[in-house]
């Protein structure tokens, strides 16, 4: 690639520094072919990007065309800046001396306690000399000093202070819930849900009447299981009329929603009905009340007590437990 | 030519005095290898990111209302959705050319990501942290956090299925750290989750200009003390700690440069039109009642899905309280762990070596095996956790149990690092020490020399021609 | 033999052209899924024979003679339905390779004179919902899109790519028919739930099928879809494509180890 004898060795110091030699080595590449091709590369990319600027004004919304044209250009350009500073421009390898600011790149593991050169020193010592004489004459500088610091406090605590409101106090907030005996399940659309509709081992998402259907505690996943499958504790006993049960259906781990539902065809050869996260798959046992049986989930899934009333389905009573992830005034045996 | 280049030059000179600072600058000195470039990626990928950010900043609607869509997109009218949403879908469908940035901007992201990976791979295994640029490893440390960051929120602005549930899981993330963490939540979100009405804004304005600030910022100091003490080299001939040998800035390096960024935005440009990236169509609005399976987070927190998936079912309780939240384990200690390690190396690097002088010249990742396997190691963890996220599409793809994935994963991420370490300590042994490939010259015998400290540097013998006369 | 030979033909064709008529009958009424659809009386005319004999030599050993199914092995059919029999059947999910494998979709065993004939059989048994007349045209998309999204997405994924319903598997439905998309909602399969026609109805299952029709063929306005799974693959094209690239352009324009340009003796220092 190279012509080895074009090679001029500039053995003899170019520019001398008080301290050190600087050495250079220049190549001159004389290749008019280079030059040609990389004016062409040049002339090349200026169509592609007038290609681009056409395929605008005249294609609706190709974005395939749109890419490849403007990429073309840039590869032009990438190339011709590549192939010139290679074969069109001197090539040339330089020697330097670099700056030593800690002064013991030579010296012993420990590094130098006097590493510095003299003008480092005296730089240092006329930085620190400055900043002393500032406060020449100062008598009480302690004073001064806690008085600062008290002011950088204050003023720094009223800096921060705002931030505060950003959001509200966490209060009871993060417990906050629509459900309670009597309120009405209705669907997405607003109509309310009817026991009847729902086939054994349905899944569908029902909200509490009148509330905000974002809010975290409003939503349920609502699902139906045969009675005789149901192996629900003591007091739960007639939380689900008919084997209709209502979860939240935010998560216990990291709140997502929970949007699975696996219930069996046959139930001794498929694991048993379970609710189930896509997010982490932590999976809820439906059958007993919420337990997890798998996933990095802890808390169970709040269940919220049923009963029907006129055929269409009612809360009765809170949930049994806080809903979406856990954080500090959480308890655990919700 | 040269008549109005030293007409400009004079100009500058008398406004400024900046003709000779020019000229040295104009001569500076950059050590030529290959992976010296990987900064300079990240940095241009940054730039493209400024710009076609900039771009869709002036399209984007970060508002929670809600509207009903009746744009291009069939599939979505009737729908309701946030007006961050249906602009996003509307500069996809409707603006012209704005799919293609869109799609520039977020592989940009990607490969910015990336590319910072690389580049904190090769300061590592080099030793490029010592000092007098431990400062300034610290500040790139601090640019890769925020970059992590700056990607999570930009393209959980969209509020499509995907990124909405990923807020979710963010927002559950804050809460679980102690005590503070309820008051936290509430205060990012302004509120509890899904949030206040001014979220989306409050993100938007996080994203376009708090962040792209503090990570420019950064960029330029990170830039100076790269220049001030000018760049590291390896070893070879005539080098050495003192001196710097490479190719001036003019002009060939600045036309290679310049040339590198125009193949990183080519590449960037040509994957924006050519491959889709997060079509928010295909996923839909989101609600905090709505989930799909096999939602997953951009590459760069795929560490963090993997982390919040492996960790077993256990809160930190005390009586009847929850203390530690279990998204704190994988969310919180996780990352600061591995972030902590980071940060904390050149100094447990100093005190293990004893070594606090300056380091110009930078070591092959064989001349310091320790270092080479513990970083190793530690990449290891992170790829074992980063591959059990993707466990799930795994199982969709190829069968394999998602239950037996996990187990395996689990016991893979305390074995895996610790086989790494051996293995890449005995191959870097090896190499520095017999001169060969392991695996080419099985059989060689390995030469055995007297075991030397890690990182004491062996150094070449540099011809008497070459040598600096020293120090006056 | 050639005359049993003709016999079997002759059943085999009035069974074809009964069960097109038992079909067609069926939508004309209006298949309410959760009550049966007609009932063919069992062993009363030629199809159901053939019927029948496919039945007890390919299903009865796990299902029983009377489809009553078998403790610990095999569900019983009392209340599959004509839509359950169909669905198995015509994805290759039945017959079972194993007792307690998880049903796949796999190649059909059966023709379609003989799906149709097992699909009256087993519909015979009792109770249990009939095959849906499904109209994709007749849906809208976004509606189904939405639909989908609130009952189906959580195992399916919102692209229809499959997932992890943990103990089981969601397949793709990327060769789903809009039949076979009725059916599954109306019987739930494995351990899919099920969908009343109240909870999700005739005219909703149109829409469904309307969106899924549009996953097989996503609208990808951006260009090369890569799976249209999300980040995983998008990941992937930013490490080995986009950086593996930008890489090699950097090797190219940068020096290895070895020396400067200026250096002819290129070597490694020892």
């Amino acid at each position: 690639m190279r012509n080895l004898w074009r090679w001029l060795l500039a053995a003899i110091v170019l520019r001398k520094s008080k301290k050190t030699t600087v050495r250079r080595e220049v190549e001159l590449p004389a290749s008019p072919r280079a030059e040609t091709l990389t004016a062409l590369l040049l002339f090349g990319a200026g169509l592609a990007g007038l290609a681009f600027v056409a395929i605008y004004a005249f294609d609706d919304a190709n974005t395939q065309l749109l890419g490849a044209s403007i990429a073309v250009a840039l590869a032009f350009v990438a190339a011709a800046l590549i192939l010139a500073a290679a074969q069109v421009v001197p090539q040339e390898t330089l020697e330097e001396p670099r700056p030593d600011f800690a002064g013991d790149v030579d010296g012993p593991k420990t590094g130098l306690s006097d590493g510095f050169s003299a003008r480092q020193q005296r730089g240092v010592e006329e930085a620190a000399l400055t900043l002393r004489e500032g406060t020449d004459g100062v008598t009480r500088r302690r004073l001064l000093g806690a008085a600062g610091a008290a002011a950088g406090a204050g003023i720094g605590a009223a800096a921060l202070a705002p931030l505060a409101s950003l959001g509200p106090a966490v209060g009871d907030r993060l417990g906050a819930s629509p459900w309670k005996a009597g309120v009405k399940l209705v669907e997405e659309n607003g109509m309310p849900v009817k026991a009847d509709d729902l086939a054994v081992g349905t899944f569908l998402t029902a909200f509490a009447q009148g509330a905000d259907k974002e809010a975290l505690a409003t939503s349920l996943a609502v699902v139906r299981v045969r009675p005789e499958e149901l192996e629900l504790p003591a007091d739960r006993a007639d939380w689900a009329p008919e084997g209709i049960l209502a979860f939240s259906k935010i998560c216990t781990h990291a709140q997502c929603a929970i949007s699975l539902f696996r219930y069996p065809l046959f139930q001794e050869r498929s694991p048993g009905p379970a609710l189930v996260c896509p997010c982490h798959y932590s999976t809820f046992n439906v059958l007993d009340g919420g337990k997890r049986i798998f996933g990095p989930a802890v808390r169970p899934l709040p269940q919220l007590p049923l009963r029907v009333e006129d055929g269409y389905l009612v809360a009765a009573g809170p949930l049994s437990g806080a809903v979406g992830a856990s954080w500090g005034r959480v308890r655990e045996e919700d | 030519m040269p008549l109005t280049t030293r007409r400009v030059l004079r100009t500058v000179e008398s406004r400024t005095g900046g003709a000779s600072p020019l000229a040295r600058a104009l001569r500076y000195v950059f050590p030529d290898h290959w992976t010296f470039l990987f900064g300079e990626i990240a940095m241009y990928t940054f730039l493209i990111l400024v710009a076609t950010g900039t771009y869709l900043a002036l399209f984007f609607e970060p508002s929670t209302a809600h509207v009903v869509y009746h744009g291009a997109y069939a599939p979505l009218r009737g729908t309701e959705m946030t007006k961050a949403y249906a602009s996003a879908v509307n500069l996809s469908f409707e603006v012209q050319a704005g799919l293609l940035i869109r799609q520039v901007h977020h592989w940009a992201a990607d490969v910015f990501l990336a590319a910072i990976t690389v580049h904190l791979m090769r300061i590592f295994f080099t030793g490029a942290f010592r000092k007098p640029r431990d400062i300034n490893y610290y500040v790139g440390l601090t640019m890769l956090v925020l970059a992590v960051i700056e990607g999570y929120v930009g393209y959980s602005l969209l509020d499509d299925l995907l990124s909405g549930m990923g807020l979710a899981i963010g927002n559950a993330v804050a809460l679980s750290i102690p005590v503070v963490g309820g008051q936290l939540g509430t205060l990012l979100w302004g509120g509890r989750f899904p949030g206040a009405p001014d979220f989306f804004s409050r993100l938007f304005f996080v994203h376009v200009f708090v962040f792209p600030i503090l990570i420019g910022t950064l960029m330029a100091v990170h830039l100076a003390l790269i220049a001030t003490p000018h760049h590291t080299q390896f070893r070879g001939r005539g080098r050495t700690e003192r001196n710097v040998v490479g190719t001036p800035m003019w002009p060939a390096y600045a036309l290679r440069s310049l040339g590198l960024f125009f193949a990183t935005a080519a590449v960037l440009f040509a994957l924006g039109g050519l491959v889709q990236i997060n079509p928010i169509w295909q996923w839909g609005p989101y609600e905090p009642y709505l989930g799909t399976n096999g939602a997953q987070p951009d590459w760069h927190l795929g560490w963090l899905i993997g982390a919040l998936r492996l960790m077993p079912h256990f809160d930190l309780v005390i009586g009847n309280y929850t203390l530690i939240p279990n998204p704190f384990w994988g969310g919180v200690l996780f990352p600061g762990a591995v972030f902590g390690f980071l940060y904390l190396w050149p100094t447990i690097e100093r005190r293990w070596t004893g070594d606090r002088r300056a380091h110009n010249l930078l070591d092959r990742p064989r001349d310091n095996p320790t270092r080479t396997a513990i970083g190793a190691a530690v990449f290891t963890l992170v790829a074992t956790v980063f591959f059990a996220g993707a466990a799930d599409r795994a199982f969709v793809q190829f069968g394999v149990p998602y239950e037996a994935q996990l187990w395996g994963y689990r016991a893979l991420t305390v074995l895996a690092p610790i086989v790494v370490f051996f293995v890449t300590r005995w191959a870097c042994r090896r190499l520095r020490d017999g001169g060969g490939h392991p695996a080419r010259d099985s059989g060689a015998a390995l030469v055995e020399r007297p075991r030397e400290s890690s990182g004491a540097a062996r150094e070449p013998t540099v011809p008497a021609a070459f040598q600096d006369p020293g120090r006056g | 033999m050639a005359a049993a030979a003709l016999l079997l033909a002759a059943f085999a064709i009035t069974g074809w052209a009964h069960a097109a008529e038992a079909k067609d009958s069926a939508a004309v009424e209006g298949v309410d899924a959760t009550v049966a659809a007609e009932s063919t009386p069992a062993g009363g005319s030629p199809g159901a024979e053939e019927g029948r004999e496919l039945f007890e030599v390919h299903c009865a050993t796990c299902h029983g003679f009377d489809g009553e199914g078998t403790a610990g092995q095999a569900p019983p059919l009392t209340h599959a339905g004509e839509a359950a029999s169909d669905f198995y059947l015509r994805t290759g999910r039945m017959p079972l390779g194993q007792v307690g494998d998880e049903p796949l979709r796999g190649e059909p065993r059966f023709d379609d004179a003989e799906i149709e004939a097992l699909n009256r059989y087993v519909g015979s048994f009792g109770e249990g919902p009939g095959i849906p007349e499904v109209d994709p045209d007749k849906g809208s998309v976004s509606e189904g899109m939405r639909l989908f999204t609130d009952s189906c997405a959580g195992c399916h994924g919102i692209g229809a790519k499959g997932g992890v319903a943990i103990g089981g598997y969601a397949p793709p439905l990327g060769e789903a028919t809009a039949t076979e998309i009725g059916e599954a909602i109306r019987v739930g399969p494995y351990i899919m739930p099920r969908f009343s026609e109240a909870t999700i109805t005739p005219a909703q299952v149109n829409s469904i099928a309307a969106y899924v029709r549009l996953t097989q063929e996503p609208e990808d306005a951006g260009g090369f879809g890569i799976g249209h799974i999300g980040p995983v693959p998008e990941g992937l094209v930013a490490w080995l494509a986009a950086l593996a690239a930008i890489l090699l352009v950097a090797r190219l324009i940068g020096e290895r180890l070895g020396g400067s340009r200026a250096d002819d003796e290129a070597e490694e220092p020892r």
